[in-house]
């Protein structure tokens, strides 16, 4: 991963310097709360219901163990000693005292870590695909341009006062892990036919109040070009973003007005202007960060080790563990280990200071010292030797991290909803918790297969829903939680937006429905298909009818 | 008379601003800002005046309509309605990097400490600090970071090319 030089070190050191003084300035009266709040916001500090809420960068959800040893510690000394995984693969702290904000970024700094574009009206911090350059179906590892990304958005002189927030997504796999359709600009990393690199650029994706699958504006954009590009959208969205309506603000709603043809023409004409300028990358400048994501050195091993394979038929629940958690690695005899946060009644991506402690241990010991964050809210090992899969299997299944259920219902993606944010219209955890119990049997959950579940607490789409196969979304309906539940929304391979089913329903009702739903599917499928793909072939009628039809 | 930062210093603003006359008459002496209505309506008058001009663009006024005429201004004055309306940053780098304006630009309305560092890369070189805000204060924001990754209007190269 990415390595910090004393430039980058510098500059993280005096953001927190030049945030710990505005900290000041604010408590001594000298800015109004108005202006405090677009400050902090940019250095990712909400007020929430209950205490603040700081959220740290992960970009892109790469971690060194060094950093989240770091991120224990600062959770047991100035919060409640767990930490929270967020769907945008940050982390976030959710019991921070504003005075010891500063305290806790100058930590932060010691470790090459801040919360600088974490929120705010601004490019906020890059994601990716969290399996990139260890993925097995990959074409070109998107993590440098992602770092190329990051440093260029870092405190832009222009762009730091922008309509509203903006999301930047790359992904270097065919699989779409990193939801390029849904965020304001979207990258896959491609080569042409004379196998030079380049990249498809969308624009105008999102999810939130109007969800949008961000259309493509850009078929091929040499690598070279890539942040003169960057620059051209970013002009063309600051310059005619709207600003007098907060949820019309975001460049979707621009990119639809304009119709993408001509939103593409106009940030192509301003490319042209800038195009080749000194913001052009260099080959040295490529060179220089491709090299921070060079393979680390792998043994020369088989493709399916004997002791491998024995441990799984002699061990069911690690063979399960095994089944969904593990997948492919490029490497032959090495394998990507994902360790779930979605243990039934904690709630999903949050993670205790003792945890993150033994997860550096077991990186350090077995996967080169690093991990990712993901944004459906849990954590990779990404090169672990298949022959250690299963000591540390019993490692993580001491300490309850081995939950087995990657892909599966209860793999539920959640905001923290209104237990925790300001922001939202109904509480998310209890809902998550409740359907985690009704499918807590790993047999039928595995019965069901891949099905992504996810709840957010309100429109913003904090947890994603617009593109669960199974959505759920609290609104409130005077002054009551209710959910409307979706159905159909995918964020990888073919994606699509959910559907909603109908009426809304009580909390007390969603657990229900969502059985109903499932038993719809359990009683359509055929062959291998997927709740999504029978779905998609039966379509959303049967499902409407047993989830409204009347109790005999 | 008013202050000013101009060039990293506090100054007297010997400008007064002009946003709406019935007719040219009316403009005073001295050293004026007018508004870009005043100047589209009465361009041939002001081009013969003898005392220096300015211009002001409100935040959605983009430069280009006045790239011609760039060698008329001494100053360009660009109005923040909000703080956090952005848009005047792309106008003082399309200024200076487009146009090649080397004239003053100027940050007008809502300008705050906090926000003078990032103005001054995309080329505004004047500040017209809200009045209920300490000056001298705000001289402390050029020095809230000493580098930056991206090209700028000071630093042409950016971190990768140095």
């Amino acid at each position: 991963m990415y390595a910090y030089t004393k430039q980058d070190q510098r500059i993280v050191e005096e953001r927190a310097a030049q945030y710990k003084d505005q900290t000041h300035r604010y408590l001594n009266g000298d800015l109004s709360d108005d202006e405090f709040l677009v400050l902090r916001l940019q250095n990712g500090l909400y007020l929430q219901r209950h205490a603040p809420m700081l959220r740290i960068a992960v970009p892109p959800g790469m971690l060194s163990t060094k950093q989240l040893r770091k991120i224990a510690e600062i959770s047991r000394d100035y919060d409640k000693g767990y930490a929270h995984i967020s769907t945008r693969q940050n982390i976030q702290l959710n019991w921070p005292a504003l005075e010891e904000v500063p305290d806790i970024l100058q930590e932060l700094a010691t470790v090459g870590m801040h919360g600088i574009q974490t929120s705010g009206s601004c490019i906020r911090s890059t994601t990716s695909d969290e399996y990139a350059g260890v993925a097995k179906d990959e074409d070109i590892d998107p993590r440098p341009y992602c770092e190329i990304i990051r440093q260029w958005s870092t405190l832009h002189p222009e762009f730091s006062m922008l309509p509203r927030k903006f999301k930047i997504s790359v992904t270097g796999s065919p699989k779409d892990r990193a939801a390029t359709q849904t965020n304001d600009i979207g990258i896959q990393v491609l080569s042409n036919a004379e196998g030079e690199i380049g990249f498809q650029v969308r624009a105008g994706g999102g999810l939130g109040r109007t969800p949008i699958l961000g259309p493509v504006i850009k078929d091929f954009l040499p690598e070279k070009h890539l942040l003169t590009y960057l620059d051209a959208i970013l002009r063309v969205y600051n310059r005619y973003g709207r600003r007098d309506n907060k949820y019309k603000a975001r460049i979707k709603i621009l990119v639809k007005a304009m119709t993408p043809a001509t939103f593409a023409e106009k940030v192509e004409a301003e490319w042209l202007r800038n195009k080749d300028s000194a913001t052009t990358l260099t080959n040295e400048e490529l060179a220089r960060i491709k090299a921070f994501y060079t393979p680390p050195h792998y043994e020369k091993l088989e493709a399916s080790q004997v002791s491998f394979l024995e441990q799984c038929e002699t061990n069911a629940e690690f063979h399960q563990w095994v089944l969904t958690n593990v997948s492919p690695h490029k490497a032959p005899g090495y394998s990507i280990a994902n360790i779930n946060l979605k243990a039934c009644a904690t709630a999903p991506g949050d993670i205790s200071a003792e945890n993150m402690e033994l997860v550096a241990d077991l990186a350090d010991c077995y996967s080169f010292g690093e991990l990712r964050t993901t944004h459906r809210q849990n954590l990779v090992l990404a090169d672990v030797k298949q022959t250690q899969l299963f000591e540390l299997w019993v490692e993580l299944y001491k300490a309850s991290l081995a939950t087995a259920n990657l892909g599966l219902i209860t793999d539920i993606t959640c905001c923290p909803g209104g237990d925790f944010c300001s922001l939202a219209n109904a509480k998310s955890l209890p809902i998550a918790e409740e359907i985690q119990r009704a499918y807590k049997r790993i047999d039928t959950a595995n019965d069901i297969g891949e099905l992504e579940l996810n709840i957010s607490g309100c429109m913003n789409a904090c947890g994603h829903h617009h593109v669960g196969h199974i959505g759920i979304l609290g609104v409130d309906k005077k002054g009551s939680e209710f959910y409307q539940v979706s159905l159909g929304g995918c964020s990888t391979d073919t994606t699509s937006l959910g559907k909603i089913l109908g009426p809304s329903f009580t909390a007390d009702e969603v657990t229900g429905v969502v059985e109903k739903c499932v038993n719809v599917y359990l009683e359509n499928r055929q062959d291998k298909e997927r709740f999504i793909d029978t779905y998609r072939r039966i379509g959303i009628n049967p499902f409407k009818e047993r989830a409204y039809e009347k109790a005999n | 008379m008013k202050k000013l930062i101009k060039n990293r210093e506090i100054i007297e603003d010997t400008w007064s601003t002009v946003e709406d006359i019935d007719s040219p008459s009316e403009l005073p002496k001295g050293n004026i800002i007018v508004s870009l209505a005043i100047w589209q309506q009465y361009a041939e008058t002001l081009k013969n005046r003898e005392d220096p001009l300015g211009i002001l663009l409100a935040s959605d006024e983009e430069p280009e309509v006045i790239k011609n005429d760039l060698d008329q201004f001494a100053v360009i004055a660009i109005h923040f309605p909000k703080f956090a309306d952005g848009r005047g940053y792309t106008s003082a780098r399309e200024l200076r990097t487009y146009f090649n304006y080397q004239g003053e630009i100027r940050a007008v309305g809502d300008v705050l400490r906090d926000q003078l560092f990032q103005m001054e890369r995309c080329g505004f070189n004047s500040f017209a600090v809200r009045e209920d805000r300490s000056i001298e204060d705000a001289l402390n924001a050029f020095n809230d970071f000493s580098l930056a990754y991206q090209a700028d209007t000071k630093n042409p190269q950016p971190l990768f090319r140095r």
